[in-house]
């Protein structure tokens, strides 16, 4: 980067002026002040030169040291430090800490409502299973029941059978007996019959009551 | 200061660049004289604006890129007040917050390209420096009332040695407003002149490729020192207004 014109054009000056009046720096230039004591018109001049050298020197020296700035840095620092201070309370800061305190409020919401939501969750998951458990066992009650039912339409039917069965098998014997009975009873009137015939036969006459009699007696005895 | 190799012809100048200059013509600096400190100053004033009032306009609950920063930068420095000053130190908050910005944003905007860097200057920094020092001196007398002298009176030490660490302790508390400004100034005013004078060498043919690596390097450097120095002179400040609050060691 070049040097700000001012600056050279100053630094030119300078070395002029101290070229034309005294060679030597500015350490000499009360020397040379001295040396030149008749020539006051020089004298002055040299000393002239060494002003300019000296305050040459000055601005070339550390800008930091200048002092005659320093009021002026000071004041404009001054400034800026309030401005800055109040830009910040006033408006940035507040603006930042109301949009951070927000973002954790919205956060620590969220995770709550996540937290609730999830104990909803587990909830819901207890309903079902209590609910689940409580239809299998609903589901058992009513097989159950069912099958209860049925144990008993199925023995009300066996009985119902059973009965009928015994009803039948009653009256069928009933009925065996009688025609037993019938057949005993023709059994002996044939007998009878037959007796009185055979003695008929035998040409004997015998009242069928006798025979009647004397065969009853005989199929007694022989049974 | 100003070197003149007269044998390359070149002019390095590198003291230049820290000259106080009135902006508007004329030679005299009258205090209230509008000048290039002024002008960087008010430039420094607009980039912290724009960062952390025009970057935080949406107050968006998912930042921008821009509030992101400026929320980095609020929470950076607030978290350093809180683990360094303490909780009670996040009353003065506000005003760290105020010196690390403009510290950062100063050195950062000296690094530009024919830009005045307001914290290169010991006036600046010196001021800064006495700022803080007083504050916390008085918030230590005005907390703590003569309690704040036993940051001065070693408890932990042998009896016999407490007054001589007594003398220790106050010659280095008085040093701290030297160094903690020294520090920030010497620091900008070294890393920029350096750049300067490599800068100059770049106009020899047979250094220049050396001189403008260099000057890269330098640059890259000075980024750093840029912002870790405005680090430093913060942290300090915190250190300090934690001795200030609770001034038993």
């Amino acid at each position: 980067m070049r040097p700000a014109p001012t600056v050279t054009v100053k630094t030119q000056e300078d070395s002029m002026a101290g070229e034309a009046v005294a060679q030597e720096s500015t350490e000499h230039a009360a020397e040379a002040a001295h040396g030149a004591a008749d020539a006051v018109h020089g004298a002055a001049d040299a000393a002239h030169g060494a002003v300019d050298a000296a305050h040459g020197a000055e601005a070339q020296g550390i800008p930091q040291l200048d002092f005659s700035t320093f009021p002026n840095q000071i004041f404009w620092l001054i400034v800026t430090i309030v401005v800055i201070y109040f830009i910040l309370t006033k408006v940035a800061l507040p603006r930042i800490a109301s949009v951070l305190a927000e973002r954790k409020g919205t956060i620590t919401n969220d995770i709550a409502a996540a937290e609730e939501l999830k104990l909803k969750a587990v909830e819901a998951e207890k309903a079902y299973d209590k609910a689940l458990a409580e239809a299998r066992s609903e589901a058992q009650k009513i097989a159950a029941e069912a099958r209860k039912a049925i144990q008993e339409d199925l023995e009300e039917a066996t009985a119902k059978a059973d009965a009928e069965i015994a009803a039948k098998s009653a009256e069928s014997t009933a009925r065996i007996a009688e025609i037993r009975d019938s057949a005993m009873a023709s059994v002996e009137a044939v007998a009878k019959e037959t007796a009185v015939e055979i003695v008929a036969a035998f040409g004997r006459s015998a009242d069928a009551d006798t025979v009647a009699n004397a065969v009853d007696a005989q199929m007694k005895g022989g049974a | 200061m100003a070197e003149e190799a007269h044998g390359g012809g070149i002019q390095i100048h590198p003291m230049d660049q820290f000259v106080v200059k009135p902006l508007f013509g004329g030679d005299t600096v009258h205090w209230y004289t509008p000048t290039n400190v002024t002008l960087w100053m008010a430039i420094t004033v607009l980039v912290i604006t724009l960062l952390l009032v025009v970057g935080s306009r949406g107050r968006a609950i998912i930042p921008t890129r821009g509030q992101s920063l400026a929320e980095l930068a609020y929470g950076f420095v607030y978290k350093m007040v809180e683990d360094v000053a303490g909780r009670d130190g996040l009353k003065y908050f506000p005003y760290i917050l105020t010196l690390f910005m403009f510290i950062v944003f100063s050195n950062l905007l000296g690094l530009l390209p024919m830009a005045f860097t307001t914290t290169s200057h010991i006036a600046v920094t010196a001021v800064l420096a006495l700022a803080v020092f007083v504050t916390v001196t008085a918030i230590g007398f005005i907390k703590n009332g003569p309690k704040f002298l036993e940051l001065f009176w070693v408890k932990s030490a042998p009896l016999p040695l407490r007054p001589v660490l007594a003398v220790i302790e106050i010659i280095s508390y008085f040093v701290r407003p030297v160094s903690h400004s020294i520090r920030l100034g010497g620091n900008m005013m070294a890393g920029h002149a350096v750049m300067k004078v490599f800068a100059g060498f770049a106009g020899v043919a047979v250094v220049a490729p050396f001189s403008i690596l260099a000057l890269v390097a330098m640059y890259g450097l000075e980024l750093l020192v840029a912002v870790v120095q405005a680090y430093v002179f913060t942290i300090l400040t915190c250190v300090y207004l934690r001795d200030a609050l609770h001034p038993s060691h």
